[in-house]
This record gives structure tokens, sequence and C-alpha cells, in this order.
């Protein structure tokens, strides 16, 4: 049974936990701070947050009593450079436990890619990535640098890795990580001069997810669409079908089933609020080919809530989702989005939402 | 101009001390007593200082051991930088610059 979850705000971390139908904030931590992201460990139950600190930079603290205490563990940082104008780390906005023990990926603005072997003891730059020549052709997508962040480590073969960047494409790796090809065939970027719309690495894919129970079934919410690969992302298809737009930021897919996927999405790149300032989630039983329009418990008259690429959420079941957004509020469902619950209102923006524990 | 402090320790200047104090901002997320450090200039001080405090030095200097953005240096009353030259008695003050919302 799902019991906790995770928001992580602009001033803060918020754990809730369920008390029968209901979500309560059950503690807080780094009041006032910014948190990019939390992640709870589904192999150990330990939490990670990630703190983007406004003047003291970017940090990573873990916990291991749900919540109650933390301590800060080494966070990614690329390595000195020669000369003056080296990267840093801007910001974490992807961390996804790997599959041997105490293994961690990390993906952040600024373009690297992190691999831990100790929990978070160390971290090392997955060079095979960052040293790709392609990876010049990325860009900032909204932020001073490219990010990745969405991470999918194959659960049938933890060796195969898919990434998608922002605006970079995906990118996945057999091999672990040492080597790396752009696979975004069949995305376009309609924002591109003509001659660069197709090229695969320089899209920009907002979210990426994978189900678990079927690896091969990839979507991903791109700036100007939803596309969809059913072959792990050798080929990618739009989903024209999404309604009331096309444009959004969070996608989630159901952990057992391959073609059913929730959406929540705006009216468009330069308008960033609900279509009709309707907060509503768009979800596909169907492998995209149609979608219905999931509204009841949302607010539907002057709302004008963003939901960023991790402000939504499933749980391991597949029957809780929630969504949170820029104006601080947190609904939950508990029937796969049919019907939903606000659990809090007056929450600082939302960054990313996790649930942890099933 | 040093503008990184990639030494880790700085040279010792014996007998040379300089106090080196922290914004109350920064004692928030970790202690940083105010402490005495040797060096010749503000960014050989503050090497020293991050070799006795080591998690103290990515709160201050990002991955490339720069001056992070958003912090800002005095020596004793005046804005300073890395390069500063300090003498026996001087002040040095780790602040936070004042911006975002």
């Amino acid at each position: 049974m799902t019991g906790r979850m995770m928001a992580a705000t602009r001033k803060g971390l918020f754990i809730l936990e369920r008390q029968g139908e209901g979500w309560q904030i059950a503690r807080s931590a780094f009041l006032g701070d910014p948190v990019s992201l939390a992640m709870a460990d589904p192999r150990d139950g330990r939490l990670y947050a990630a703190l983007k600190l406004g003047h003291f930079g970017v940090k990573l603290h873990a916990s291991e009593d749900e919540g109650t205490t933390w301590h800060e563990v080494a966070c990614p940082a690329f390595p000195l450079a020669e000369g003056e104008n080296g990267p840093s780390v801007l910001e974490i906005w992807a961390l996804e436990p790997g599959k041997q023990p105490g293994e961690l990926w990390a993906g952040t603005i600024g373009g690297g890619l992190f691999h831990s072997m100790d929990g978070a003891k160390s971290w090392q730059l997955v060079d095979g990535l960052w040293n790709h020549p392609l990876r010049s052709n990325w860009l900032g997508g909204g932020n001073e640098a490219p990010g990745i962040h969405s991470i999918c480590v194959d659960p049938e073969d933890p060796q195969h890795l898919t990434l998608a960047v922002s605006c970079g494409g995906v990118w996945q790796s057999r091999d672990g990580g040492a080597s790396w090809r752009p696979t975004s065939e069949g995305i376009y970027a309609e924002f591109m001069p003509p001659e660069r719309r197709n090229d695969p690495s320089i899209q920009d894919v907002h979210r990426l997810v994978q189900c678990p129970a079927r690896p091969s079934a990839l979507w991903a919410q791109h700036h100007n669409g939803v596309f969809h690969s059913t072959d792990a992302g050798e080929s990618w298809q739009e989903v024209t079908a999404i309604k009331p737009s096309k444009f959004g930021f969070g996608v989630a897919v159901h952990p057992a089933d391959p073609e059913r996927a929730w959406f929540v999405p705006a009216v468009k790149d330069e308008c960033r609020i609900p279509v009709d300032g309707a907060v509503v989630v768009a979800r596909t039983t169907d492998g995209g080919r149609s979608f219905e329009i999931q509204r009841e418990g949302l607010p539907q008259r002057h709302a004008y809530d963003l939901v960023l690429r991790h402000g939504l959420a499933i749980d391991r079941t597949g029957q809780w989702l929630a969504i949170g957004s820029t104006c601080g509020h947190l609904w939950l469902s508990g029937d796969q989005g049919s019907r939903w619950q606000m659990a809090a209102g007056h929450l600082p923006p939302i960054y990313a939402l996790s649930f942890a524990g099933s | 101009m040093p503008l990184r402090i990639v030494d880790p320790g700085g040279p010792i200047y014996d007998g040379l001390m300089v106090r080196v104090s922290f914004t109350p901002n920064l004692r928030r997320h970790l202690p940083c007593p105010s402490l005495d450090a040797s060096g010749g200039t503000v960014g050989e001080v503050l090497a020293q200082v991050f070799a006795q405090q080591p998690r103290l030095k990515s709160y201050v200097l990002d991955d490339q051991a720069r001056l992070r953005r958003h912090v800002t240096l005095y020596l004793n009353s005046h804005k300073a930088d890395l390069a500063a030259p300090v003498v026996s008695g001087d002040e040095v003050y780790v602040m936070q610059a004042l911006s975002g919302g």
C-alpha cells in the first residue's frame, strides 16, 4: 500500500503520509531552501533530497529514518578543468537508483551525467557521454546550460541506459555508460531552422519515462508534442491524439501497462498555463490512439497552475498518481486519475514529486 | 591573477594571521565559526581555511574552485577578490550577495 510521498519545492521538502483515503503533511525539511528533486531508493528506503542553494550551490542530503533527520552526502561535481571556464553543476535534475547495491545515477543542469557506486559517498563524471562530439550541439532550453532530467535504467538489462536532455534529445548506452549514441529518430523540433528540425542531438524532450514491465515502451513529452516508442527508443512516433493541447512537461506511464500513460497539457510554449484556466490530466489507455480528459476534483475555472516535468508522479502499484503545480497545489488520485483530491493548497512552487514505498 | 583556489592548502606564512568570518546565512547549513589562517592573499587564506574545514569549500567555491557567483568577499571594510593581498591582523568576511526572492 502506498503510504508516503515527497514534494520538493522552492522553499523546502514536504513529506506526506496517507491516512485512510486522505493525505497529510507529516513533516518538512530544509524550510526556506530550494529543493530541486527528491528520490526514495526502493532498495533500502533511503531518501535523497537535492538542494539548489541560491548562494552556496548544489547539495545532496540523505535520510535513513523516513525524512526525520538528514545528513549531507557527496554531491556530483565536475572535475577541475584546464583554464578558467570549466563547468559547474547548477542543479541535480535527475536521480535514479542503479542495479548494484549503492549504485546511483545523477543527471544535472550543466549537462553532466554522474555515477556513484557507493551510495553517494563519491561520484564520477560519465566521460563517455561528456566527451561525445555531438554533446556540443546541446542547448540550454530555458536554463543557463543543457540538463539531463530523465534517466531510465532498464530493469531487464541495467547496462542499458536511456536519457533525455533538454535540449539534447534521447541518448542511449548499452554498455553501462561507456559509450553513447543519440536515438531521437522520428522526433522533430518545429522551433528550429528547417535543416536542423530532425537533428537528434538538439531535441527538447521535456520528460522521458520507461514502462518497468516492458522497457521497450517509452513515452516522451517534447516541447512541441508527445512521442511514443515501442522499440526501446530506436524510433519514435508522434502521438497526435493528445488533448487539449500538445505542450506540457510531465508524463507518467503505468508500471505494468505500457499503453497507459498520463500527461498534464498546458496551452503552448509561449503561454504556459492550463487551457481555458482548467487543470486537467490527459490519460491514454490504448498506446496514445485516444485520450480521455480527467478533471474531477481539479479546478476548472481561473486556475493557472503549471505542472513542471517532475511534478507528475505515479506510484509502484500504478493506482496512485500525484500532480504538483507552480502555484503550490498538490493533488492525488487513488484511482488512476479518475478523481482527484487536493492534499495541500498552499505549498511553495512545486518542482518535483516522488512516491516513497509501496 | 588567481581566480581559482586550486592549491589544497596554500602557503603558510609564519606569524601572519588573518581572521576569517562567515555570514550567518552560511551557518544555517554547516558549522563555520570564525577562525584564523595565514596566507599572502585572500585566496591563500581561504585555501588554509578549506584545508581545516573541507566541507566548507563547496559552499564558497564552485566545481572549478572559483568564488561562487552569489558569494562576496570583504577584506576589512572593502569588497575584495581572491587576489587581494593581506597583512597580519586583517579580517576577511565571507558574505552572501543579496539576490533572489
